[in-house]
């Protein structure tokens, strides 16, 4: 365990590199620093349910894509507010997942990965079919950032701003009591049941809860991508979050990070040398799979966790 | 060696210049290279289309050399895997990373509105020859977006309403891939053809990746229709043509088909069943034009196949480019002055066989030709012209600003005359 002095000094570590990261990544660099925070966002979203709570979900690529419809549609089509529309984002978001929510929450294992995946897969439907307000396979452009926001830097500092304020948050409900039942549920549901937990309930609100973060990503995504049409909403999409926390390690908000920028910086970097780099990452994401399955974060404390064995044992 | 930016280069010069030093990006000087962002989708639903727009744009640097006005060409080919999200990735990479000094390319509409929306931003030139969404260079129009040797998605059926209506069609029936570009597609016929003073007895509009058209050929054999008119891509466009015929409809009701129907990346896989098609567009790889002969030709010698419309269109437009380029002796930098020589040539001598020029909307104005499939001495088949219909315009015979103020065509709007 990092003692408490640690963990300031490495927190403090990382918000000084997200500081100085505009500087050391000038250009496109940065945008793709932006993209990365936003998909961690997703991502630990995800991890809420997947790592904390044992329920595996398919379907916050949805939950995020009705966010950024929302906040482009209000924004571009019926000209409102972009801070009103982000709320209005967001929101819509949470509805989506109270819906998926009641729908999901009493099943568990495969049975909840198929349900999820179902209830995302009819997000998408209507994204595509309802042409007159989703503009169908087209989707819906235009800017949605005040101008302050328009230069690469400021949205990028703007992004971190709320990454930071967002990661506390996940930080802290996984971490509150709520949370740890959260994490009892995910090792034994009976024996939560048998000391009086409403499991339902719990897992309703923890539904809920990484909803409305996926729905924050979502707005945010709004404000960096100009652009949404359905395969914002795609299952790929929810699958893409999915990897990028069980890659990083599931059961951890730092893997989740990790693994939202492996997944982003692979993407951009293995496209460069090759058209064939969604074979790459199919061998990355297996390779991680037979060797690190518990993710990138799991296999570090393994090691760490060995190394310490073996020093101790001299 | 980074494989994925090259430069073409006649001869010797090819070998003088290493790879290394090109993925080095210089800054945006007049001096380095003209760098090209070419995105297309390798990868996806249309990597095969997407195989063939590279091989288009490649094929005419190959043969007139990579230098312009004393100024190298690099190309730099990005994959946008047919997903408009990807599409913009690699815009802004190529924009911001590789300093590309315009963009080229793309198929799907969204993949092509995803990138125009990201460069009505930054104000970088970006050059459409596929990508048809028809408010691209309409309602919606965004100065630096340009359809070099592109068209619009409801331009092209309009002559062939014209000219199914004077073939003696009376009643027809439609049937669409249900998404935009089929929407606009059919809007066109369908508007030009009830204005003319026929009927549009039913349309049908289907999902993507339709495996079974049965149960609409049942009813467009029922229905009494005089013609048939039918918009569909790609796998779609090949069952629709194979069913027709296997239902026995082929040479009883006439089918006039959207270009895509009878595209050569369709029907180069066909036989006869997809004989006898009328189709419009403005490229007809049958003609006996001497331009489009020989790059038929040359295409046909480089690929081992008959060029398809992506070929066909990124190879005009690398040429109308190029004629652009020389105009502001290789000044790409100018975006304006490039702009402006873009929207002012008239490109003579091009495989399209006639002469084209731009409207003031960014849209090419072409002489379309009316085909049919027919099958040359080999057996293979191919488009040959059977009509030219002069100036077609994106609005067609409407006045462009009374044009725009009715809406986009959609399912619900099809500007059918009662």
């Amino acid at each position: 365990m990092l003692t408490k002095n640690s963990r300031l000094l490495w927190n403090g570590l990382g918000l000084v590199f997200l500081v100085v990261l505009p500087f050391l990544f000038p250009g496109y660099k940065t945008s793709i620093a932006t993209e990365i925070m936003i998909f961690a966002v997703l991502a630990m979203s995800i991890d809420i349910l997947a790592g904390h709570s044992g329920r595996t979900p398919l379907c916050h690529g949805a939950i995020f894509g009705v966010a950024t419809y929302v906040v482009l549609y209000y924004v571009t089509v019926a000209g409102g507010s972009v801070w009103v529309g982000s709320l209005l984002g967001i929101l819509a978001g949470v509805l989506v997942a109270v819906i998926f929510a009641l729908l999901a929450i009493r099943t568990s294992g495969v049975y909840f990965i198929l349900l999820t995946l179902a209830l995302g897969m009819v997000v998408w439907g209507v994204c595509l079919r309802w042409t007159s307000v989703t503009g169908g396979e087209n989707g819906i452009r235009g800017t949605v950032r005040p101008d302050w926001l328009s230069d690469q830097v400021s949205l990028y500092y703007f992004v971190a701003v709320c990454f930071v304020i967002l990661t506390y948050g996940m930080w802290r409900f996984v971490n509150s009591p709520f949370g740890l039942t959260l994490k009892g549920i995910r090792e034994s549901e009976s024996r939560m049941r048998t000391l009086g937990y409403d499991v339902s309930t719990h897992l309703f609100i923890g539904f809920t809860v990484s909803g409305f973060f996926a729905g924050v990503a979502g707005a945010l995504y709004a404000f960096f991508n100009s652009f949404v049409s359905p395969s914002t909403v795609a299952l790929a999409q929810s699958v893409e979050g999915l990897l990028m926390a069980i890659v990083g390690g599931a059961g951890s908000l730092l893997g989740s990070i990790i693994g939202s920028a492996l997944v982003i910086s692979l993407e951009n970097a293995v496209s460069l040398y090759t058209e064939r780099w969604l074979m790459v990452l199919g061998f990355m994401f297996i390779i991680t799979m037979l060797f690190a399955p518990q993710g990138i974060v799991g296999a570090v404390k393994s090691l760490a966790a060995r190394y310490r064995a073996g020093s101790a044992g001299q | 060696m980074d494989r994925r930016s090259f430069v073409k280069t006649i001869g010797a010069a090819a070998t003088a210049v290493s790879a290394g030093s090109l993925a080095r990006t210089a800054s945006a000087q007049s001096s380095g290279p003209i760098r090209i962002g070419l995105l297309a989708p390798l990868t996806g639903v249309l990597a095969a289309g997407g195989k063939e727009l590279v091989e288009g744009f490649e094929l005419f640097w190959k043969q007139n050399g990579t230098t312009v006005a004393g100024r190298q060409i690099e190309i730099i080919v990005e994959d946008d895997a047919s997903n408009p999200d990807t599409a913009l990735q690699k815009a802004r990479r190529l924009v911001e990373q590789r300093n590309a000094h315009f963009l080229v390319g793309n198929i799907l509409a969204n993949t092509g509105l995803a990138v125009a929306e990201y460069v009505k931003g930054n104000g970088v030139p970006y050059f459409i020859s596929v990508v048809a969404a028809d408010d691209l260079t309409q309602r919606k129009r965004i100065p630096n977006v340009v359809r070099v040797a592109g068209y619009s998605a409801s331009q092209m059926p309009r002559p062939l309403a014209e000219f199914a209506y004077k073939r003696g069609a009376r009643k027809i029936v439609t049937i669409s891939q249900d998404y935009t570009f089929g929407h606009e597609q059919c809007g066109g016929f369908s508007q030009t053809f009830t204005e003319l003073g026929g009927t549009v007895v039913q349309q049908f509009w289907h999902p993507l990746n339709t495996a079974d058209f049965s149960p609409y050929l049942a009813q467009i054999q029922s229905s009494g229709a005089d013609g048939v008119f039918v918009m569909e891509t790609g796998a779609d466009a090949n069952r629709m043509i194979q069913q027709y015929a296997n239902f026995g409809l082929k040479g009883k009701i006439p089918m006039y088909g959207a270009m895509n129907l009878t595209d050569q990346s369709v029907i180069r896989t066909l036989g006869p069943e997809c004989g006898g098609i009328f189709s419009s567009a403005h490229f007809c790889e049958g003609s006996d034009n001497a331009q489009t002969r020989k790059f038929v030709t040359d295409y046909e010698k480089a690929y081992g196949k008959l060029p398809s419309l992506y070929g066909f269109s990124q190879y005009a437009c690398a040429m109308w480019l190029n004629e652009a380029m020389k105009q502001v002796s290789a000044k790409v930098e100018d975006r304006p002055a490039l702009l402006k020589a873009v929207n002012s040539i008239s490109l003579d001598n091009s495989p399209l066989g006639r002469p084209v020029k731009m409207d003031r909307y960014g849209n090419p104005i072409y002489d379309v030709f009316i085909r049919e499939t027919r099958a040359r001495p080999d057996g293979k088949f191919w488009n040959v012209p059977v009509e030219v219909v002069p100036q077609v315009s994106q609005f067609g015979k409407y006045d462009p600003e009374t044009y725009m103020k009715q809406p986009s065509y959609s399912r619900t709007f099809q500007g059918i005359k009662k």
